[in-house]
């Protein structure tokens, strides 16, 4: 067992660097990712290990940046791509939604296009407009695409390898605000597969289901609960297409509640999704409807205001308390 | 927009081979082509004109949903596609249908597209590296240009062994010259010096819009810009597309970076058949383009070296058999089964194609006669 101390961002950077080692056919695109490491350091020191032919400082074209990926997978490689901030991965949204989502259907399976997208996501940053947006949604409505996110540097590690030897396109959503505290990273050994859902902490009364940034919310909101005597089970999602039920739906049979987290809006979102599958999967073991907490159905809001937009531990103990009340 | 004084024109609309300065470093690929290969220009441009017919016909009769007629452009297509070397990778629009035929996908393949039968569905590396038809304008220039770097990072070009270097061809059109898509690509391309050929077939018409509203200057211009040369051409002189696309091939793979060449020709169809060009195009101009005709000239060319009744009179037989083949296979296509939808979603398992493909199953089954 080989265990070390890892932030996130470092965690990726160890996992992107263990995939180009494994396969000489991943390679590395994107802007400001090779000298300067990324805007988020998460490449650093790959270009001067790997070389500018497979760390690419590529124009600013985010469009382009996927739509040459496509034409590398269908020469054999595993482009990684790197979106250098979540609201800034539109101009690219045609190339992924209709060309790389639909390109395998479209051969009929004679071609694969194993391209991962890497996004840098969601609020607490403090940043300018579209750089702390949650756009996950539209790529999981998407067929054809998987779409993932760690919440953990263990997670980290691991996820980025598998989402790159996998052979399908994969959205790989990073929350910007858990890059930098450090975690426990074993590096010899995973256990859980990528598109496996997980429960991370255990409890009676209520599930709390989130994903990438909001599972750290919900740990903290379920230790005040049981501090107020309330037990909430924790789940962390982990893969956001396709979702793993079987976790979900067993925690919701023992709670009879649940409430899911999201930074995103909360109109036509992953959580509108998963509420709607577990009404209709466990229907008879819930106490009370499935809860929400979301980003409001506004624009990402000036950074001052986005810790009011953003769910905290405290709206998340509000929606507890109204499912406690049924 | 009509020729201009760079146009290259190597066979002229009368049917005579043209000197000049914009001509003459061209003709060293004409010579060295065979009577046979010129022969086959005119059988494949003679062919695919009558399928075109077959196919639009086809649709008239409720066989298929559209068609996308090539009528007038054969000649920009034919040449283009004889030019690329077998080792080339082409990625096309979505009406070069000769191009197809002369890599060797059979017609019915597009027929089935249109059909509704599939997406595309061919294999590129089994049916000589011609990729699938992309509808989304523009969108094919970028992967055709990742595709050009990744055979430059693979080392498999510019090695100065012109028989096995790869060269990457891309079409598009004059309206997708103002897609975004498209300067992305010129960008890339540029940038990482691509061994690959744009190739702008300028029919005159994105649908219903003259090319006048996508660009004020002459099209060939627009990749000065990028650091990329470009040249225009006679789109319905087949000479001329064989010839300055080979050479333009020719020098992308051995490492001079990419080169953009713009077709002149005229969409002498409507765009699908779903189109009414009457609303929008004055008849005058469609007429001014009928002397420019690409088959007229290279036929009448063919004859002044002595190209006699009997080989027009044999691939006139076989543009008729060929039509009569692609009517009978045509009406002979079976629907894909209903598990077609559900398969190559995804390359990896996936629990939802699953799910979804068992419960239609079932729902199906449910029914009277259904198989429970």
């Amino acid at each position: 067992m080989s265990v070390e101390s890892l932030s996130l961002a470092k965690a990726l950077n160890l996992g992107l660097q263990k995939a180009m080692l494994d396969d000489e056919k991943v390679i590395l695109m994107g802007e400001d990712i090779g000298k300067l490491g990324g805007v988020f350091r998460v490449t650093e020191g790959l270009q001067a290990e790997f070389g500018t032919k497979r760390v690419l400082d590529t124009p600013l074209a985010e469009s382009g940046i996927v739509g040459t990926a496509i034409g590398l997978a269908m020469r054999g490689y595993r482009p990684v791509c790197e979106i250098q901030f979540d609201g800034f991965i539109f101009p690219g949204f045609d190339q992924i939604t209709s060309q790389l989502a639909k390109l395998t259907n479209r051969h009929e399976g004679t071609q694969a296009f194993p391209v991962v997208i890497r996004v840098p996501y969601g609020g607490h940053i403090g940043a300018v407009e579209h750089h702390q947006e949650s756009p996950e949604a539209y790529f999981a409505h998407t067929p054809g695409l998987r779409v993932v996110t760690p919440s953990t540097p263990h997670d980290a590690y691991w996820m980025i390898q598998e989402a790159i030897a996998g052979n399908d396109p994969v959205l790989f959503f990073e929350p910007k605000s858990r890059y930098w505290p450090k975690g426990d990273v074993d590096t010899s050994t995973n256990s859980i597969a990528l598109h496996s859902s997980r429960v991370v902490r255990e409890g009676t009364e209520v599930t709390l289901l989130g994903y990438g940034p909001m599972v750290n919310v919900l740990l903290a909101a379920a230790e005040i609960a049981a501090g107020e005597g309330t037990s909430c089970e924790v789940i962390d999602l982990r893969s956001i297409s396709p979702i793993d039920y079987a976790p979900i739906v067993a925690s919701v049979q023992k709670t009879g509640r649940l409430v899911i987290a999201q930074e995103a809006p909360g109109f036509v979102s992953v959580g509108s999704e998963i509420a709607a599958t577990v009404t209709e999967r466990a229907f008879y073991s819930l106490e009370a409807p499935v809860l929400r907490v979301a980003g409001f159905d506004t624009p990402f809001p000036p950074a001052k205001l986005e810790t009011v937009y953003l769910p905290d531990a405290d709206r998340v103990l509000e929606a507890v308390d109204r499912a406690l009340s049924y | 927009m009509s020729y201009t004084a760079a146009t290259v024109q190597l066979l002229s609309e009368k049917g005579t081979l043209v000197e000049g300065d914009a001509a003459d470093e061209y003709f060293p690929y004409i010579e060295a082509l065979s009577d046979e290969q010129l022969r086959e220009f005119h059988r494949q441009m003679v062919v695919i004109r009558r399928f075109d017919i077959e196919a639009a016909n086809l649709q008239r009769q409720g066989q298929l949903a559209l068609w996308i007629p090539s009528l007038g452009q054969e000649a920009a297509q034919v040449g283009s596609g004889f030019a690329a070397r077998p080792q080339d990778h082409i990625f096309p629009a979505y009406r070069e249908h000769v191009v197809a035929r002369i890599r060797g996908i059979d017609p019915v393949k597009i027929i089935e597209m249109l059909r509704g039968i599939s997406h595309g569905g061919w294999d590129p590396k089994t049916n000589n590296n011609f990729h699938l038809y992309t509808l989304v304008i523009g969108s094919q220039t970028l992967h055709a240009t990742g595709y050009a770097m990744g055979v430059q990072l693979d080392g498999a070009t510019a090695t100065g062994d012109a028989e096995k270097d790869i060269a990457v061809i891309v079409y598009f059109g004059d309206g997708a010259s103002s897609q975004g898509d498209v300067s992305e690509a010129l960008v890339f391309a540029a940038s990482y010096q691509t061994p690959q050929v744009f190739f702008l077939q300028n029919n005159h018409w994105a649908i219903s819009i003259p090319v006048e509203t996508q660009s004020r200057t002459p099209l060939y211009l627009r990749p000065g810009g990028f650091g990329i040369p470009g040249v225009q051409i006679d789109g319905n002189d087949v000479l001329a597309s064989y010839a300055v696309t080979r050479a333009n091939l020719d020098a992308a793979r051995s490492g001079a970076g990419p080169r953009f060449i713009e077709a002149l020709t005229f969409r002498m169809g409507a765009h699908t058949t779903s189109d009414d060009p009457t609303k929008y195009q004055e008849s005058a101009l469609l007429q001014s383009w009928v002397p420019k005709d690409p088959i007229t000239r290279f036929e009448t060319w063919l004859r002044s070296r002595g190209e006699g009744d009997e080989f027009f009179a044999e691939i006139a037989t076989e543009a008729e058999d060929l039509a009569a083949d692609v009517r009978r296979r045509t009406l002979a296509i079976v629907d894909p089964p209903v598990t077609k939808m559900f398969e190559h979603v995804y390359t990896d398992p996936h629990p939802l194609m699953g799910e979804q493909q068992a419960w239609l199953a079932a729902y199906e089954a449910a029914f009277e006669g259904g198989q429970a």
